[in-house]
């Protein structure tokens, strides 16, 4: 398949997240759409990275490894990086919602004024 | 003896210092002492100073005052024929009023008593500075010198705002003559190089070998006689020496008639060959001093206060004193200068005598039948007056006679003018003689004026005497053959506008033309003053306003509400504009403007943190988009 | 190295009074340490320029050519000694006014001093700069902490309107230390910094507004009304005798030999200027019924003669102005001794309010005349001399302008008299209550007496300190 459906998929993926996190406010949801956001971008790293391989393949490279593992290397700092966020955002909605009883996120604007 | 003629100006400064220092811990009698011993002193000097003068020019070189780049302006000192005359003149005539002062000042406390004599002492100082100055610039510090002495003492009575009204507006018109004559010197510093007066390389030497009416010269000349103007209160700067008047009566007597308003003559006569070479000037000088000479002397006509009928006398005195110098009769105003230091001198102490002997009443209305009460005030005013008025035989006869002849040489229309001044000097003083003295006494039945005591009446006596022989130094070569002893003794000082005046204006009268004008004019100034005698001597008094040109000539032809309307209310109008107008709603307000805007910028900016994290985000990602879109757009 | 010492007294000792307690001995420890700075200010005159200890150099900012570079010389020795005899002056006439905070209010000022000082000696831009500023934060916190009703608002003004020229000061230092022939903020190195006309023209400005706003210059003139009237007394004779001397003393060190050219080539329109100027603040002087204020537009009147007189391109006007930096120092302190007098007794500063206190404060009236006197100039008095040779100055370089100048002592007569009259003479005003001064501000005035009368007899000495290879050059690159 050809590299333009995956950045496709992946531009509409990263979209939606995007609108999500501007137009909800919701804290939960605004944050399974940051996730959204960085899987649309790991998918991306991972379809490069398989074309990458490709190309290095067709062209006899001597570091086809490299080329093949580069893109995917990120993906997992990614997701390693994102299991923390998740788990340190988590904490704080929770800590957010025993304060207030509310994840609206407009709720918080006490850094105005 | 030069060598030690720094002492002249020094001993009045000395006694400045130690009334003015101490003052309040002497007793008046001390005070008294040191005031008129320190002018005594310098008299003495000053005789032996003029003894000695063989009509050399002698400069003592005190030190460097003003040595800055190209400049050098020296401490210097002058004698020579004129100065040492003078110091005569100042020194005598000043010992005299100081040793009237002692009793006529003798209510005030012993503070004020001291300040008194240190103001005289101080202007003592100035003065003999201003006439022993060697270069132009001592001269000019004496110059300001008495112009503040002259604030101080109008002032002195310091109490009365109308009094410091009339100091403020002395010294401020005397500014803008002394500004004319600052000018004159930075001029001359740029032509000449130098301000000394003396020597080859010296102004005045260098200025004897420009053409006439050099450009320059006549530039400088104008300039120094703006300055004169203001200092010998000639149009347009006279109206503040009637205003003076509100010093104590000696003061007017030294200050404000025989001494500082001399000083404008004294300049000129001291530039002399510079005014003899700038034509133009000389005819301004002559024909503002006959203004002055007339305009002043209508306006004596109708003032009842004695002092303020003495000081347009002043005034006009003064106007004839330029004419004599417009048309190159410098003897004449040197020699009018000191017959009218002697008459005026002691027309304003025997004015003193009276002020003093009514219990200070000065409005002559009052007056009346006082030639009894104070008989030596009376015989020594007559001789005053007679001098004034120029009667054959005292002083001002010889002087003014001199004046008016040599206007006639000149332009016979000057003399006729000029004799009409004269005619109405003699008019008035008459009538102030007659008010005061004759007829019976109008003032309150409880005051008896009684006679002055001898301080005050000694001096009087010595000066009616001068008054009277004052003139016989300078009896004209129509009765004496070199009977005119003042015009030889000044002969060097005019040495060289002589030799060109000779040439450029021959003194052409007859010596039958001029018996007929000297008698003429003595019969009617004799006829004048029989005729004021008979208006004034059974004088009553009325109430009756003013009409018509008396009315003009009583409120002084509106010259000083002239002044107000097109000088003060105007300057202060623009200084009104300024403080308020431009400077506080422009330029202030321009500047908070500017403040005020960044602050406003700020509160509009501050309303982007609305503190919602959506718009936050937001704004986050359309700057993305928008950064995006610039790399894309400078790639392309 | 005798001139580190001249920084080094204030700076320590205002570090120090932060560390004290008690008003008596801060004022102690101030006027000790500022009469210590005037004793060795006064043997460091009696030395030749080129002696070892007028001048200190080490390594400041090595990587950037910047050297800790002091030197006392010519001009410098003038303002340099005024700083040194103005703080003395100060404290003295001050002593008998209490402060909150005493020792934090003679701690600033004695950092003030050090940063005057510093100005003064500085032979290096950037250590120039440094000191320039270092002057001006002592003082904005003294007005701001001590000073009257509006006093926030208005030291702000101040502050912002000398940072802004500061500002614009540091980019043309910086400017033109990249055009120096070896990078270097060396006094030496920027006259031959190699800049084009354009270049020129530009930073000339730059650099003459910054030191404009500090003099000040019609119209960058607005700051100081309004500062004068609401610092403490004691820092407005400061701000008023020795700070306004910076920005003409910097045109004397940096300006003219930095630009010769442009100097001369925009000598006439900033001569109007300040002739404008001068005579646009006497006329608002007339028109002020606050003392305060009226003497602030008298100084305004005054600084812009010495600043037109800097331009006129002759050793005249150039003399005339040097001397005149130490003259108007002196003389307007001793008007602000009198009028923090009155004020302090009576706490009225409006002149309609006042009057008659000849009657009870005789020999004060006699010291404010005599002080009144030389502040318009008469002869005999030290701003004659000055004044005198600016005219000069003026009149050789355009008579006009010399009569436009001639117009503002005029003026200076009407204000300065109508002030004493106002306050002085008149009756007695039984409301208010003035008791003569005393021993302090009597020694105060005193010495400014003695100066006045000193200078206006005999200037030969100080004309003698204000010469010096400086003064050469300036006055040999100002063509004519």
């Amino acid at each position: 398949m050809p590299i333009e459906y995956y950045t496709f998929l992946c531009c509409i993926i990263f979209g939606i997240g995007v609108i999500g996190v501007l137009t909800r406010r919701n804290a939960i949801i605004i944050f399974m759409c940051i996730e959204l956001m960085l899987n649309a971008v790991n998918l991306l790293l991972v379809s490069f990275s398989k074309m990458h391989y490709a190309k290095a393949v067709a062209a006899g490279s001597a570091d086809v490894l490299t080329a093949a593992s580069e893109g995917q290397l990120f993906v997992f700092f990614i997701m390693v990086v994102a299991a923390v966020e998740v788990s340190v955002g988590l904490a704080i909605i929770v800590m957010m919602y025993r304060n207030t009883h509310n994840v609206d996120i407009n709720f918080l604007n006490r850094l105005k004024n | 003896m030069t060598q030690y003629a720094w002492l002249i100006p020094a001993l009045p400064l000395a006694g400045f210092l130690i009334n003015g220092l101490l003052s309040g811990r002497l007793s008046k009698m001390m005070s008294g002492i040191i005031g008129s011993g320190t002018v005594l002193a310098s008299f003495v000097l000053s005789v032996m100073v003029f003894f000695q003068m063989n009509g050399q020019t002698e400069v003592v070189t005190l030190f460097d005052f003003i040595k800055a780049g190209n400049i050098n302006i020296p401490f210097s000192i002058q004698f020579d024929p004129l100065s040492s005359l003078f110091l005569l003149i100042i020194t005598g005539v000043g010992f005299l009023i100081h040793v009237y002062s002692t009793s006529y000042m003798h209510e005030e406390s012993d503070f004020h008593f001291a300040r008194y004599f240190s103001y005289l002492n101080l202007f003592v100082f100035s003065m003999l500075l201003l006439v022993m100055g060697g270069n132009y610039v001592i001269m000019f510090i004496g110059w300001e010198g008495v112009g503040l002495c002259s604030y101080l003492l109008i002032g002195y009575w310091f109490k009365n705002t109308e009094y410091n009204k009339a100091a403020n507006k002395a010294f401020i018109m005397n500014r803008i003559g002394d500004l004319g004559v600052l000018l004159a010197v930075f001029w001359m510093l740029q032509k000449f190089g130098t301000v000394t007066f003396a020597g080859d390389a010296g102004v005045l030497a260098q200025a004897a070998k420009l053409a006439v009416n050099d450009p320059a010269l006549v530039g400088i000349t104008l300039l120094l006689f703006i300055g004169a103007t203001g200092k010998s209160a000639q149009i347009p700067l006279f109206t503040w020496l009637p205003d003076a008047m509100a010093g104590p009566t000696p003061v007017s007597a030294l200050i404000h008639a025989a001494t500082m308003v001399t000083a404008g003559i004294y300049m000129i006569a001291r530039s002399n060959i510079m005014y003899t070479l700038a034509e133009t000037t000389s005819g301004v000088i002559a024909i503002i001093g006959l203004a002055t000479a007339i305009v002043a002397a209508t306006i004596a006509l109708k003032q009842n206060d004695i002092k303020k009928v003495l000081a347009y006398s002043t005034v006009s005195q003064l106007g004839f004193m330029f004419l004599a110098l417009g048309v190159g009769s410098y003897v004449g105003a040197v020699f009018h200068v000191m017959t009218h230091a002697f008459f005026k001198a002691l027309l304003f102490l025997g004015a003193g005598s009276v002020i003093h002997g009514t219990h200070h009443e000065q409005d002559m209305r009052t007056y009346g039948g006082l030639r009894k009460m104070m008989p030596v005030t009376h015989i020594t005013m007559l001789v005053g007056c007679l001098a004034i008025a120029g009667i054959p035989g005292f002083s001002g006869f010889f002087s003014k006679d001199e004046i008016l002849m040599g206007a006639f040489a000149r332009n016979p229309i000057y003399y006729y003018l000029g004799l009409g001044a004269a005619l109405m000097t003699a008019f008035y003083m008459f009538r102030l003689y007659a008010m005061t003295f004759m007829g019976s006494y109008r003032g309150d039945e409880h005051h008896h004026p009684h006679e002055s005591p001898a301080a005050m009446t000694i001096p009087l006596i010595v000066l009616a005497i001068l008054a009277f022989a004052g003139g016989f130094i300078g009896i004209p070569e129509l009765f004496v053959h070199n009977g005119h002893k003042l015009a030889t003794f000044l002969a060097p000082v005019f040495e060289k506008s002589t030799q060109i005046n000779a040439i450029a204006h021959p003194h052409n009268i007859s010596h039958t033309q001029e018996w007929i004008l000297m008698g003429v004019s003595t019969v009617l100034i004799i006829v004048m003053i029989f005729f004021a005698i008979k208006k004034f001597g059974g004088y009553t008094r009325t109430d009756a306003e003013e009409t018509g040109l008396g009315k003009v000539l009583a409120n002084k032809w509106y010259v000083d509400e002239l002044y107000d309307t097109i000088i003060v209310k105007p300057v202060m109008w623009i200084g009104n504009v300024f403080a308020t107008t431009i400077e506080k709603s422009g330029i202030d307000k321009g500047v908070n403007g500017v403040g005020k805007s960044v602050q406003y910028l700020s509160r509009q900016f501050r309303l982007i943190q609305s503190g919602n994290i959506g718009n936050y985000i937001m704004m986050m990602v359309v700057a993305i988009v928008g950064f995006i879109w610039i790399v894309y757009y400078l790639k392309m | 190295m005798l001139v580190l010492l001249f920084i080094l007294i204030p700076l320590l000792a205002g570090l120090g009074l932060f560390f004290t307690n008690g008003s008596g001995m801060a004022k102690t420890i101030s006027l000790i340490a500022s009469l210590l700075v005037l004793g060795v200010v006064w043997y460091a005159m009696y030395l030749p320029d080129t002696n070892e200890l007028v001048q200190y150099s080490r390594v400041w900012l090595g990587s950037l050519g910047s050297n800790f570079d002091l030197k006392m010389d010519g001009v410098g020795k003038i303002t340099t000694l005024l700083t040194a005899v103005s703080f003395p002056l100060v404290f003295l006439a001050t002593w008998r006014n209490d402060y909150k905070d005493a020792n934090q209010y003679y701690a600033l000022m004695m950092l003030t001093q050090a940063g005057l000082m510093g100005v003064f000696l500085a032979t290096d831009a950037m250590l120039f700069y440094f000191f320039w500023e270092l002057a001006l934060i002592p003082t904005y916190f003294l007005c701001s902490k001590w000073g009257g009703d509006k006093r926030i608002a208005v030291s702000f003004k101040f502050f912002i309107y000398t940072f802004l020229g500061s500002l614009l000061m540091l980019i043309g230092i910086i400017y033109v230390y990249f055009k120096t022939p070896d990078q270097s903020f060396a006094w030496s190195s920027f006259i031959q910094a190699d800049l084009t006309p354009t270049e020129q023209a530009w930073f000339f400005w730059f650099f003459f507004i910054a030191f404009a706003i500090k003099m000040p210059i019609f119209p960058l003139h607005t700051w100081q009304p309004d500062l004068y009237q609401q610092a403490p007394t004691g820092t407005t004779m400061i701000l008023s005798g020795v700070m306004v001397k910076m920005g003409l003393f910097a045109i004397i060190r940096w300006l003219l030999p930095i630009f010769p050219d442009m100097s001369a080539q925009m000598a006439t329109p900033i001569i109007i200027l300040c002739l404008v100027g001068m005579v646009y603040a006497s006329l608002i002087a007339i028109k002020q019924d606050d003392i305060k204020r009226l003497i602030a537009y008298s100084s305004i009147a005054h600084i812009g003669l010495m600043c037109a007189a800097l331009f006129v391109n002759n050793a005249s006007g150039y003399d005339g102005a040097v001397i005149q930096l130490f003259n108007h120092g002196v003389n307007i302190i001793g008007l602000w001794i009198v009028v923090d007098v009155i004020e302090r007794q009576t706490g009225i500063s409006k002149m309609s309010e006042l009057g008659g206190l000849a009657q009870q404060a005789p020999v004060m009236a006699v010291l404010l005349v005599i002080t009144a006197l030389a502040n318009i100039a008469l002869p005999l008095t030290n701003a004659f001399v000055g004044e005198f040779l600016m005219f000069n100055g003026l009149f050789t370089y355009n008579p006009w302008l010399a009569l436009l100048a001639g117009t503002g002592i005029i003026f200076a007569a009407v204000y300065t008299l109508g002030m004493i009259q106002k306050v002085f003479f008149g009756a007695k005003n039984e409301l208010i209550k003035v008791t003569d001064v005393k021993f302090a501000e009597i020694a105060a005035l005193a010495i400014i007496v003695v100066f006045i009368v000193w200078i206006g007899l005999y200037p030969a000495p100080f004309f003698k300190l204000g010469a010096g290879e400086l003064a050469e050059m300036v006055t040999a690159k100002l063509p004519g």
